[in-house]
């Protein structure tokens, strides 16, 4: 039942819809090649950017968007991260995509952390982009509720004026529609990531246990939303994993540093 | 009618320009703060609702806010409790507790019987969702504002209705042991009133569970469409709705002069006043309003509260100057303030009683750094002169409280149809 969207940009993705627990997910998918399963931010899916084009070229991602965000209906008894964890891991059970390779940005890698944890067989390979989760040693998390929208995004890059691709971010909609989603999307993320905000405090411990999945954390040095620090201690809790630190950058190096950050996943991926 | 004496209590000595240059009282740092002379304003404050009600105001409304100089108290019901025990015959009106951003609702049932108790049962038991910047202040998750107000209600209800002990399961309440040895003297509980500003969602509650809804200071335009919601699912639950059902707050200055009453109408500017209560991104969190409400507040012209972007470079003297010129301007014209002798209050009120038709009118001044003396002379000039002419108008029009007249006890037309509640034509006279 795949048809084209309007959000479909240069027809280089698709919009399916996923019957799933009683709601019909909303999952983009573009490309062709093995699957990427990619899950996104607090504040919702961003659009298709240059490194899922670039990706696309030797993977099909899939992009589902959370229940809550966009256009999937929310799911009133999801109402923390571990929840949309095992949602994610009937997901990849259901559609029979399991063991997947994953990549999670920002409130997205937290939702990996944690269906690694819950079970680590689900997925082959693992990318963590700059994710919430772990409470930084130093410095907070930036508080997404203190700060409009156009703040939050602002300080999600080391500097809007040199990062090519920022007008695009959130640009498939129509502003007042994303406008909506954006507090869709906000509301949704307080559900899930109020108290603490945006972290769980046994996740590094129970990471400690993930033996033998291979993870990489990708992280920009200049990160104003999740200090670094953070990714030094999700480095430091799973077994073996790497930490790729992007100068230069924000919390966005996706399009911030989209050759390395691209450059860095084949590599990795590969 | 129930005549309320109501300020907000600020914290005065604050820097304007400090307020203004953030958009917001609240989050000012409480470096600015001195506890001692914090200490001598609140007791202040204290004396002056005592002083009310020797003026003969029937009730003494209190508020609470939090994080702010707008108002100094963060725990209306410890005040609540002074005077509980040191006034004697006015009623304590809460408009109200925040239910959703108290955290412990139970805790809150034991508190308020206290008041009951202690006060003899005067005890008005207002409820409220908390501004966003409550919500902020206290970590309340706004998502769940409402589910939370809702369950709260419930608990504190059933823990003083319901013989304990009992087991409370909510979705975010959860109680094995409730059996509260403090209860209301009041039976079955102290009555329940329900501020608001522009929620249907809380009038549509106050009026389903027959709860007086209290307008704060809203314009009369959107004042009136409330009180006809109100009226509308009143006669959905089979009643027809009267002036027991409302009440307002009305801000008014009172002084000797027209000359000094316009002095303190321009100091309850001051930093902009509620327009600037706290920036728009922590009054309206999110979830906090339903999609409804937000496209109503971007359309609203006569509150005082808005939900406008903040320019990201402005010139705060200007701006100020702005507050205290042509935005006072507009208060008084759309009477959100009213400032004046008592000879010229008088006749503005009447004309404001008779549109909304009232149980309740709350009279909020003194707020602003105004000093003590003036303040006083207010409270007196209103209390000698303006509240008698009121209470005259108030019953010729027949403008019962909810103490006199049982809410839901007016028949509904056999049409089914509510009559009117405000007289709109009036609005245009």
């Amino acid at each position: 039942m795949a048809h084209t969207s309007n959000t479909a940009e240069l027809n280089q993705c698709s919009e399916d819809r996923i019957p799933i627990a009683g709601i019909e997910l909303t999952l983009i998918k573009g490309g062709s090649g093995e699957p990427l399963m990619v899950l996104h931010e607090e504040l919702g899916y961003p659009g298709w950017l240059r490194w899922q084009s670039e990706l696309a070229r030797e993977r099909t991602l899939l992009i589902p968007m959370h229940p809550g965000f966009g256009h999937t209906p929310r799911l009133d008894w999801i109402g923390s991260i571990h929840d949309l964890a095992s949602f994610y891991g009937r997901l990849l059970r259901e559609q029979a995509l399991a063991p997947i390779d994953v990549i999670g940005f920002s409130l997205g890698g937290w939702i990996a952390a944690e269906m690694a944890i819950q079970n680590p067989a689900q997925f082959r390979r693992m990318v963590l982009v700059a994710p919430v989760g772990i409470r930084p040693p130093q410095g907070e998390i930036f508080d997404l509720y203190n700060v409009t929208v156009n703040a939050y995004l602002r300080t999600s890059v080391r500097d809007p004026g040199d990062t090519p691709e920022f007008s695009r971010l959130f640009a498939h909609l129509e502003p007042l529609e994303q406008l909506e989603k954006w507090e869709e999307a906000r509301i949704e993320t307080a559900r899930l990531a109020w108290k603490p905000y945006m972290y769980n405090p046994s996740l590094p411990h129970h990471l400690e246990g993930l033996k033998g999945l291979p993870a990489a954390l990708v992280w920009g040095a200049e990160d104003a939303v999740v200090p670094l620090s953070a990714g030094r201690e999700y480095n430091k809790a799973i077994p073996g994993s790497r930490l790729k630190v992007i100068a230069r950058a924000g919390h966005r190096p996706e399009i911030e540093s989209t050759d390395e950050f691209v450059k860095y996943l084949r590599e990795f991926l590969a | 009618m129930m005549i309320m004496y109501f300020s907000e209590r600020p914290y005065i000595g604050i820097p304007e320009d400090e307020v203004v240059r953030r958009r917001s009282f609240f989050g000012l740092s409480n470096t600015y703060f001195d506890a001692n002379h914090g200490a001598r304003l609140l007791n202040e404050y204290i004396d002056e609702k005592v002083y009310a009600e020797e003026l003969g105001f029937d009730a003494l409304a209190l508020n609470e806010h939090h994080g702010t100089p707008f108002c100094m108290v963060s725990v209306m019901n410890v005040e609540a409790s002074v005077l509980a025990r040191v006034t004697k015959k006015a009623k304590i009106v809460l408009v109200g507790n925040p239910l959703p951003v108290v955290g412990n609702p139970l805790r809150l049932a034991e508190e308020l019987a206290m008041i009951d108790m202690i006060s003899g049962g005067r005890l008005v038991s207002g409820w409220i969702r908390g501004t966003g910047c409550e919500t902020i202040f206290n970590s309340a998750n706004p998502a769940y504002n409402r589910e939370m107000l809702n369950e709260a209600h419930e608990l504190i209800i059933k823990a003083w209705t319901q013989p304990g002990p009992f087991r409370f399961e909510g979705k975010h309440f959860h109680y094995r042991f409730v059996c509260p040895w403090v209860l209301p003297v009041q039976k079955p509980h102290p009555q329940i009133w329900i501020p608001g500003i522009f929620s249907p969602e809380s009038v549509i509650f106050a009026a389903r569970n027959r709860y007086p809804y209290i307008a704060l200071s809203t314009g009369l335009e959107s004042t009136i469409g409330m009180w006809n919601l109100y009226a509308q699912t009143a006669a959905e639950e089979g009643y027809q709705a009267g002036p027991e059902c409302f009440g307002y707050q009305q801000k008014v200055f009172v002084a000797e002069t027209e000359e000094k009453a316009e002095e303190l109408g321009r100091m309850d500017m001051f930093g902009g006043n509620w327009m600037n209560y706290g920036r728009p991104e922590w009054m309206f969190p999110p979830g906090y309003n339903s999609k409804e409400v937000n496209r109503r507040m971007a359309q609203a012209t006569t509150s005082l509260v808005r939900n406008v972007p903040i320019p990201e470079h402005f010139d705060v003297e200007e701006e100020i100057r702005k507050y205290h010129t042509q935005d006072y301007d507009r208060a008084r014209k759309s009477e959100m303030l009213m400032v004046g002798t008592p000879a010229t209050i008088i006749p503005r009120l009447r004309r404001l009683l008779r549109i909304i038709r009232p149980g309740v009118l709350g009279l909020c001044q003194n707020d602003g750094p105004i000093g003590r003396q003036a303040r006083l002379t207010s409270m007196r000039l209103l209390a000698e002169e303006v509240i008698p002419a009121l209470r005259e108008t108030a019953k010729e029009l027949g403008l019962s409280d909810s103490f006199e007249q049982r809410i839901g006890a007016r028949a509904l037309a056999p049409s089914g149809r509510p009559d009117p509640v405000a007289c709109a034509e009036e609005l245009n006279s």
